[in-house]
């Protein structure tokens, strides 16, 4: 009996679903998908190396601190790092003097106790990255955790800062309802391959580096890709550190492990 | 209950002899999982995930409470306080991702579990017990990692959990009301996430709890075995310590590299990048998938894509998604073959690789964007998954030639049996 009411609903489900694959093919043939435009031009990242990738890797903080500078001389007009306050940068090499004078060059908000008046005051170590005002099109996202928001997040940043380029004659061609939006910019590396920002990094020493390497929008774009992988993941090197101590543990316990399974059974035949 | 010839508890030292008359806890561990419970001696590493899975669910209750008095429970505050998490509290980042990537490879797991058993015909007599218990510990474990992954409150926890939630609504008449009586709301807010916390923390003790009763089901007719023999005789076992507590100890240690490297190495590699962007209820994501362990039973709920003897495709699809988990419970009672294991079912074992082949099938479209030809592969793969189930394995089971089996696990461990009846 249970056999049947079960042959029964097996031949009720699969009777659905040839069903639903019937009407799906028709429908697929007779009005096939069609192509969008970022299907055809949408890019993935590209490839790009960074210090701290794989197991062995770990941040190189000069490049970080670079990556620092692109951040606060140019993103900071507009994209804000609330994750991250100003004391962490400790961690990325400045001693406290430079952390200290780090947070004085940022107005962060405060309330005035005797008024209740929002106001904004000199930030000081213990304080976060400041909300940013932001008055254009579209709305910049806060980046502290960008480089794991994204798929292949530090390639991606890379990719779209260095990634604007004209709309192709191509796309317009075969889209001609594609074209990039007035105020919008094309990019092939976004999702949806216009975007609100503007390109940020524009010429070679827009910021000016002080460690001897040379200030390419190129090296730029990495410089501050490397410094979100850190806003994103401040742990990474103790994570990995921690990560080959406890493997190596691991390791020596499993073999010991192994042999007292030996020893155990060596008298018990055909395990 | 247990064999005849298992050893019996003998406190020597007087402390412990006093004990045993007092409470006698040693006494029961001794014989639950200590020299006093005689285990099959032919078991292979399959026989080790049950520990395993009893390993991962103390491993998430410890991570998960420690968690828990870091966490905050509200939609202002909950995505920050997970960074806090991560960012400030002493080794958070690593029990933060110990608790995520936990839940993972508590699910591989269990998988594995759950397919030893399909192969070895666990589910059958005098096991059945053991079988059901065991989905509903994955039923529960299900709605546990569903409202876990909604907790840190980023855009696949709240859209997961529209979409989730957004399945009740598809019950005919009383869908509508029942969802908002279950998010406490029409969408998810506040109150959804603080009963899914409260909900979240207490599950898992529920979840302890059966796999008592699971354990306990387990030691009255014993462990099968790969050769799906029943224990007839003293040498067919082992008592469980020291033999398997070395053994299980040995795949432990391997099972910590395998997670320990996850965790260490590749935390988010399983995770969703949409999870770090902070909830946002106006901004719907371009694809909202579950974590990998729903996929397959996710890509049967997005297989149904049409009305079906006017019962909706939606809730054809909710029916059939909780169908694919319920078949499970009347496993016992499909497969009507005597012979457990699938070493002696030549027949049966090719329907079982499809199974696998299929369910990795049904994984990879799940979390796939719901487009072709992805659509037409899951439906196709869902027509064999119940096919399988509900079909081919009471008709196979009926109609099979099983191989000859073994007199006993003596004998196939040793070749011969002195015990067994000559020259049969
Ligand atoms: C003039 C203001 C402005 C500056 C300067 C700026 N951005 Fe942006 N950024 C935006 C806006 C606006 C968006 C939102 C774009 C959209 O959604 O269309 C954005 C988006 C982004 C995104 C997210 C894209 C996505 O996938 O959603 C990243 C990453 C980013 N910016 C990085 C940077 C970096 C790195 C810098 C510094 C080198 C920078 N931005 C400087 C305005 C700016
Ligand atoms: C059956 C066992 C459990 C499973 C399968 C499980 C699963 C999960 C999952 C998938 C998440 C989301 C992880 C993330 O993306 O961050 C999570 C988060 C969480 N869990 Fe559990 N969990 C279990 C047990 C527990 C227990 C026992 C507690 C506490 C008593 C707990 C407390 C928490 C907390 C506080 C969070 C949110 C913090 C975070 O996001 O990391 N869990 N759980």
């Amino acid at each position: 009996m249970i056999r049947i009411i079960s042959i029964l609903v097996g031949a009720f489900f699969s009777l659905a679903l040839l069903w639903s694959v019937g009407k799906g093919a028709v429908s697929y043939v007779t009005e096939p998908p069609k192509e969008t435009v970022e299907h055809a031009f949408h890019l993935a990242p590209k490839e790009v190396e960074f210090e701290s990738d794989g197991a062995f890797g770990k941040f190189d903080n000069q490049q970080l601190q670079r990556g620092f500078k692109v951040y606060k001389e140019v993103c900071s007009a507009c994209h804000a790092l609330k994750l991250v306050a100003f004391r962490d940068l400790k961690a990325i090499g400045y001693n406290d003097d430079e952390v200290k004078a780090i947070a004085k060059g940022f107005q962060v908000p405060a309330y005035n106790k005797n008024t209740g008046e929002v106001v904004t005051k000199e930030g000081v170590a213990a304080d976060h990255f400041p909300p940013v005002l932001y008055a254009g099109q579209g709305t910049p996202p806060d980046l502290s955790l960008i480089a794991k928001a994204r798929h292949e997040g530090p390639e991606y940043v890379y990719s779209l800062l260095t990634g604007y380029q004209e709309q192709p004659a191509e796309l317009l061609k075969k889209f001609p309802d594609a074209k990039t939006p007035e105020g919008l910019h094309y990019n092939p590396y976004f999702a949806n391959l216009n975007l609100a920002m503007p390109q940020p990094l524009t010429a070679d020493d827009q910021v000016t580096y002080t460690d001897g390497t040379k200030a390419t929008v190129d090296q730029m774009s990495k410089d501050v890709a490397a410094f979100l992988i850190w806003t994103a993941e401040p742990k990474l090197d103790k994570r990995k550190q921690t990560g080959w101590a406890v493997l190596g543990f691991l390791l020596f316990a499993t073999v010991l492990a192994y042999m007292a399974y030996r020893n155990v059974w060596a008298e018990k035949k055909g395990h | 209950m247990s064999f005849p010839w298992a050893n019996e508890y003998k406190p020597s030292h007087p402390l412990m002899q006093w004990m045993d008359e007092k409470l006698p806890l040693p006494r029961f561990v001794y014989n639950a999982v200590g020299a006093g419970y005689p285990v099959p001696r032919n078991l292979n590493y399959a026989w080790n995930f049950g520990v395993l899975a009893g390993f991962c669910l103390a491993l998430q209750i410890v991570t998960g409470v420690i968690l828990a008095m870091h966490y905050a429970a509200n939609t202002g505050v909950a995505f920050d306080s997970v960074e806090h998490i991560m960012r400030d509290v002493n080794w958070g980042w690593m029990l933060r991702y110990a608790h995520a990537n936990g839940a993972s490879a508590f699910f591989v797991v269990v998988y594995v579990h759950i397919f030893r058993g399909f192969f070895y015909g666990s589910y059958k007599a005098p096991r059945e017990m053991i079988w059901l218990l065991g989905v509903v510990i994955f039923l529960l474990m299900m709605a546990t990692a569903f409202m876990g992954y909604v907790l840190p409150w980023g855009q696949m926890s709240f859209w997961g959990a529209q979409v989730i939630t957004g399945l009740f609504s598809a019950i005919p008449l009383v869908g509508d009301p029942l969802h908002t009586w279950l998010l406490g709301g029409f969408a998810p807010d506040n109150a959804a996430l603080n009963r899914f916390f409260s909900l979240h923390f207490l599950l898992p003790f529920v979840i302890a709890g059966v796999v008592i009763l699971h354990i306990w089901a387990l030691h009255i007719p014993g462990s099968s075995n790969p050769t799906g023999v029943e224990v007839k005789q003293e040498s067919d076992t082992v008592p469980f310590h020291p033999y398997y507590t070395a053994k299980d100890g040995f795949g432990l240690g391997v099972f910590l590299i395998g997670y320990c490297a996850l965790l260490f190495f590749f935390p988010n590699a399983l995770g969703h990048p949409d999870n770090y962007i902070p909830a946002n209820p106006m901004q719907t994501p371009a694809h909202i998938v579950p974590e990998w362990y729903f996929w397959p039973f996710y890509a049967i709920l997005r297989a149904f894509t049409q009305d079906f003897l006017f019962i909706p495709a939606k809730l054809m699809g909710v029916l059939a998604m909780f169908s694919a988990i319920l078949v499970w419970f009347f496993l016992p009672w499909l497969d009507r073959s005597p012979v457990r294991s699938g070493h002696f079912r030549p027949t049966f074992r090719k329907f079982y690789y499809a199974l696998i082949v299929d369910a990795l099938v049904l994984g990879y479209c799940g979390g796939s964007p719901a487009e072709e030809p992805f659509v037409m592969i899951s439906q196709i793969a869902a027509i064999y998954y119940f096919a399988h189930f509900l079909i081919i394995l009471p008709i196979v089971s009926a109609i099979e030639r099983p191989d000859p089996l073994p007199f006993s696990i003596t004998e196939a461990v040793l070749g011969s049996d002195e015990t067994a009846p000559a020259a049969a």
